[in-house]
């Protein structure tokens, strides 16, 4: 965030007129094209009348509870899909990274002290293992995640698979997605350790699982921290996507509501904001537990990788 | 298997439309997060504010919604997005001519919510070049811009490259929502529309729409991964 201090000198009081003036004139314009080109074209659709805002915004309106409840529903169906797919995916995510961490050691691995054909055997089923682990993520890290979805709603029962309710078909593609994304995260943060961590680890006598339950992992989960929660951020925007196959969530009721109500415009503001404020409060959130991370890690002082975490926080697409 | 080699032109021609989208919407996605990245460092307060607040928006609203917008809010305000037929680039991408406005929409939702997050790569790599750059420029008097154009922009490139090639890579497998918003005949619409009206049987069709995807993702996504590795071995 340096930059704004060195991309140009502070204004002085001559800038600073135009600055106000021009930002004044600017606005004004804005405002009067806003009139015009959006405020009269909504207006003479009836966008800002009570009969299209009440039911959102008026306590006394008829439709006012029961609208609200069917956004609290769609909301509470939001965040289950979303805090379902976060545990499962976090789970899977960390086995996965696991596995792809041991079974790249375990890949180079001779096994000396078996005899010739039983260490041959290993060694190919390790190095099968590896790439079929790397083949996965590179597949469900490819693809889109409404692609997976819909391949698990259409997919699944036609392979005699009945996960029964709907909200499991939406868990389980966003976990697949998931899974791959919070395994090379994980991933990353295990391999970005500093090498004496294992090195030390193996000098002590734990074998190479050990090392990483009890060594990589849990620096792993500290450092990654941040982007860990940035993807928390990503599965809410995602849920959303339940909405193409039917589940009753936020967007979906959205959907019914304004086959009633006829307000789509104000409908999807009002749940857009609603998310904005709920991933909002989510990146704040990663912001915060990186600046603790980075107050707690004082070994590392260069300006350079005090800043390389900043762009982990982001949220992604 | 039958499924996939009768109906090959389908998805043929869903991989061609999927791929002029992603050309336009990252075209559009460019620009849209050049400007906003250039607001977000500018000298002017307000317009700081306005980069701010459109990452802000676009960073934590679903795609759907922003495509929900594009198909329902502009043709509210009176718009067919017309201002996207652009002639002589519709003879080449002839969907953007025709009269059924929702591939233009989809190119405005994907540029506009893709547009936040190139603003931010951008910005990380603003922020990759060294102070020094941008002091000794201002020390020998160049203004804000002539800093940006000849100074830091050239430079920051270097260090967004491989930040924008991830926001790209998550662009083209967001264009996969586009098929759902009535732009028809895209890579996602068409095998949805092969399984659910003409009853094509699920697993072939998604495989294939599945390994079309991983044609576009998967190569750029090594690519990647080759310069991040390149550059690494260079510091």
């Amino acid at each position: 965030m340096s930059e704004q201090a060195t991309l140009y000198d502070a204004p002085g009081p001559r800038a600073r007129l135009i600055t106000i003036v021009s930002s004044i004139a600017v606005g004004v314009l804005l405002v009067v094209a806003a009139y015009f080109f959006v405020y009269r074209p909504l207006d003479k659709r009836g966008e800002f009348t009570m009969e299209k805002w009440g039911p959102l915004i008026d306590p006394s309106n008829d439709d006012f509870a029961a609208l609200w409840q069917r956004i609290g529903t769609g909301f509470r169906a939001t965040l289950m899909a979303a805090a379902l797919a976060v545990v499962l995916s976090l789970l899977c995510g960390t086995l996965l990274a696991i596995a792809r961490v041991w079974l790249k050691t375990a890949s180079r691995r001779k096994w000396a002290g078996l005899p010739a054909p039983v260490a041959v055997v290993l060694r190919i089923l390790m190095v099968a293992l590896d790439a079929l682990s790397r083949v996965f993520v590179e597949v469900f890290r490819g693809l889109p995640v409404v692609i997976t979805i819909v391949f698990v709603w259409l997919g699944l029962p036609s392979l005699g698979v009945d996960l029964g309710n709907i909200l499991w078909y939406l868990v389980v593609g966003l976990v697949l997605y998931n899974t791959v994304v919070i395994a090379e995260i994980l991933r990353s943060g295990m391999e970005g350790l500093p090498v004496g961590q294992r090195e030390a680890s193996e000098a002590v006598g734990l074998s190479s699982g050990q090392t990483i339950r009890m060594i990589l992992l849990p620096q792993a989960f500290r450092i990654m921290l941040p982007a860990l929660i940035s993807q928390l951020v990503v599965v809410l925007k995602d849920t959303s996507l339940g909405f193409i196959i039917g589940y009753e969530e936020v967007l979906r009721i959205t959907t019914q509501v304004v086959q009633i109500l006829d307000n789509q415009i104000q409908m999807y503001i009002v749940v857009g904001t609603i998310y904005i404020l709920l991933n909002y409060g989510l990146s704040k959130l990663a912001g915060y537990a990186q600046r603790r991370l980075a107050r707690g890690r004082k070994t590392r002082t260069l300006p350079v990788t005090a800043e390389a975490p900043a762009a982990i926080s982001e949220p992604v697409l | 298997m039958d499924a996939v080699t009768e109906n090959f032109d389908v998805f043929a021609g869903g991989f061609w439309l999927t791929l002029q989208l992603c050309f336009l919407s990252a075209i559009g996605a460019l620009i849209v997060g050049t400007i906003i990245a250039v607001f977000r460092i500018s000298p002017v307060p307000p317009l700081r504010a306005v980069g701010t607040a459109y990452v802000t928006v676009f960073r934590n609203v679903p795609l759907t919604i922003v495509f929900f917008f594009a198909a329902f809010g502009l043709p509210a305000l009176g718009s067919n997005a017309n201002f996207l037929r652009i002639p002589g680039l519709d003879q080449i991408f002839n969907r953007l001519g025709i009269d059924l406005p929702y591939f233009r929409f989809a190119i405005i939702a994907l540029s506009l919510y893709t547009g936040a997050f190139v603003c931010e790569a951008l910005r990380s790599g603003i922020n990759a070049v060294p102070a020094g750059q941008a002091e000794a420029a201002r020390a020998i008097g160049l203004t804000f811009g002539q800093n940006l154009r000849f100074v830091v922009l050239p430079q920051a490139w270097k260090a967004a490259i491989v930040p924008l090639g991830s926001v790209i890579i998550a662009m083209i497998k967001n264009s996969a929502l586009a098929g759902f918003f009535g732009v028809v005949g895209d890579l996602s619409n068409s095998g949805y529309a092969l399984v659910t009206v003409k009853g094509e049987p699920a697993v072939p069709v998604l495989i294939s729409i599945s390994a079309f995807f991983l044609v576009m993702t998967v190569p750029l996504g090594i690519l990647l991964d080759r310069i991040e590795k390149r550059r690494a071995v260079a510091r």
